[in-house]
């Protein structure tokens, strides 16, 4: 159990995320909730690549560095969380736009007064 | 009414700044193949640097000159990602796209090296960078015109 | 660098806590700043976990988020007042989560062990990755040299939201708007 701990609380993160995401009910909770959702994914992508034992090394090389492929940390989960990150700020900016449109058009923020309203 | 921007600290801090910022995002690019970086992070603090300009100096600075204003912005980001494109592309004449085969690559450690790596960081820099300060401007010039725009219907409460 | 679990134990209930102030409290200034809290202590568990590009594009992934957020609310008037509850959407929706995470929680020993991973894909690639591309740097060398395709198709990505959020903010209606003025007079 001890060595399966990290990855049940990113799994309690990725469900506050979705409770942020599903449950509320002003356009910018739902936006943080989005982004919570994003740093759980990234964070349980990124824990399994650790490798622990007497020296851990970042897969940089180093000059005159020894027994490098023994001790290096796996670096394919940190190229794909590396555009995750990316990705993931370009949609919120795209979600921001909608937000702030909305803001425009409606007066605001809550979505069940923006049901109600005909624009 | 009042100056555009924020007071007269911020503006000279700013000044004295943003050149290193810009700097620093520039070696994240360019060395990104020898230490911890590469295009995507190079980009995002490239594109901080601009930011802090539009923040501290207001819009109408930034319209005053062309190459960052709104058209610029968008010219450079579709640059970049053609150029990306171009790259990829140049692999077909030896043999696979995106082969390491058209340029020699060096030795290990030195900043002439790795093939087409370091030509594909600075295509994605400007990229990034570019495309993450047009978005900001855009939401700057929206900000904007809301504030004078009255005949848009205003819902009560 | 050897013992990391300390620190990573309490940064990751450090995360847990901000993200759940962040959720549920009122002030939409505070949310936002709790949500830039988590993400730098994210960027701290990447640099304890090995991966030092990542924590700096996070670092500064996150300053810009809070700039783009802050500037969406800044042009909020109103005070935000409490809306009526919906309690039994809100009962539903954290049964179904709780049921979900529990089938997954009993699949959890599927996954190789916290700290002795799985390196299949990784070997070839830390190899031959020095013969291949004199690149140094394994995770440049991977995102650009043995897996470029994922890179083209996440500028592509990263380009068409970026045209979505200029397509969103477009002046709108401005022949709508000259007609409605002359009307007027």
């Amino acid at each position: 159990m001890q060595a399966y701990l990290p990855y049940a609380l990113c799994m309690v993160l990725l469900a506050i995320g979705i409770y942020g995401m599903v449950a509320k009910k002003n356009v910018i909770k739902i936006i943080i909730g989005l982004a919570i959702t994003e740093y759980a994914i990234n964070m349980f992508l990124l824990l399994l690549g650790w490798r622990s034992g007497k020296n851990p090394v970042a897969p940089i090389l180093a000059r005159g560095q020894k027994d490098f492929l023994v001790n290096t940390v796996d670096p394919l989960p940190q190229a794909l969380v590396l555009t995750s990150i990316v990705v993931g700020l370009s949609v919120l900016a795209l979600a921001v736009a909608l937000a702030v449109r909305i803001y425009q058009k409606y007066g605001t923020f809550d979505i069940t007064e923006i049901r109600k309203l005909k624009g | 009414m009042k100056q555009p921007g924020m007071s007269l600290i911020v503006k000279t801090v700013t000044r004295l700044i943003t050149g290193f910022i810009m700097i620093f995002g520039l070696y994240l690019v360019i060395y990104g193949h020898i230490t911890p970086g590469g295009g995507f992070s190079g980009g995002v603090v490239i594109s901080l640097a601009l930011i802090l300009t539009l923040l501290a100096f207001g819009k109408e600075f930034i319209d005053a000159h062309a190459l960052i204003g709104d058209n610029g912005m968008e010219a450079v980001d579709v640059f970049g990602a053609f150029a990306f494109l171009v790259i990829a592309l140049l692999g077909y004449f030896a043999g696979a796209f995106f082969s390491n085969r058209i340029i020699g690559h060096g030795e290990p450690f030195h900043l002439f090296s790795g093939g087409i790596i370091p030509f594909c960081n600075l295509a994605i820099g400007l990229k990034v960078g570019a495309c993450l300060f047009g978005v900001l401007v855009a939401l700057a010039v929206f900000h904007t015109q809301r504030r004078h725009d009255p005949s848009e219907p205003r819902e009560e409460g | 660098m050897q013992d990391v679990t300390v620190m990573l134990y309490s940064l990751i209930g450090f995360m847990i806590i901000g993200s759940i102030v962040a959720i549920e409290t009122r002030d939409l200034l505070s949310s936002v700043i709790c949500v830039g809290a988590v993400g730098f202590a994210l960027s701290v568990i990447n640099l304890l976990l090995g991966a030092p590009d990542l924590a700096l594009t996070l670092v500064v992934v996150e300053v810009l988020t809070l700039v783009v957020l802050i500037r969406a609310i800044r042009t909020r008037r109103d005070t935000y007042h409490a809306t009526s509850r919906d309690t039994l959407a809100i009962g539903v929706v954290v049964a179904g989560l709780c049921f979900v995470f529990t089938v997954a929680y009993f699949l959890l020993d599927k996954l190789p062990a916290f700290g002795k991973p799985l390196m299949l894909m990784s070997e070839p690639y830390l190899r031959s990755g020095l013969e291949s591309n004199s690149a140094v740097n394994y995770v440049t060398s991977i995102l650009l040299d043995f897996r470029a395709y994922d890179t083209l198709g996440e500028a592509t990505v990263i380009f068409t939201a970026i045209v979505g959020a200029y397509a969103v903010l477009r002046k709108v209606g401005r022949k709508r708007e000259a007609a409605g003025n002359e009307s007027d007079r």
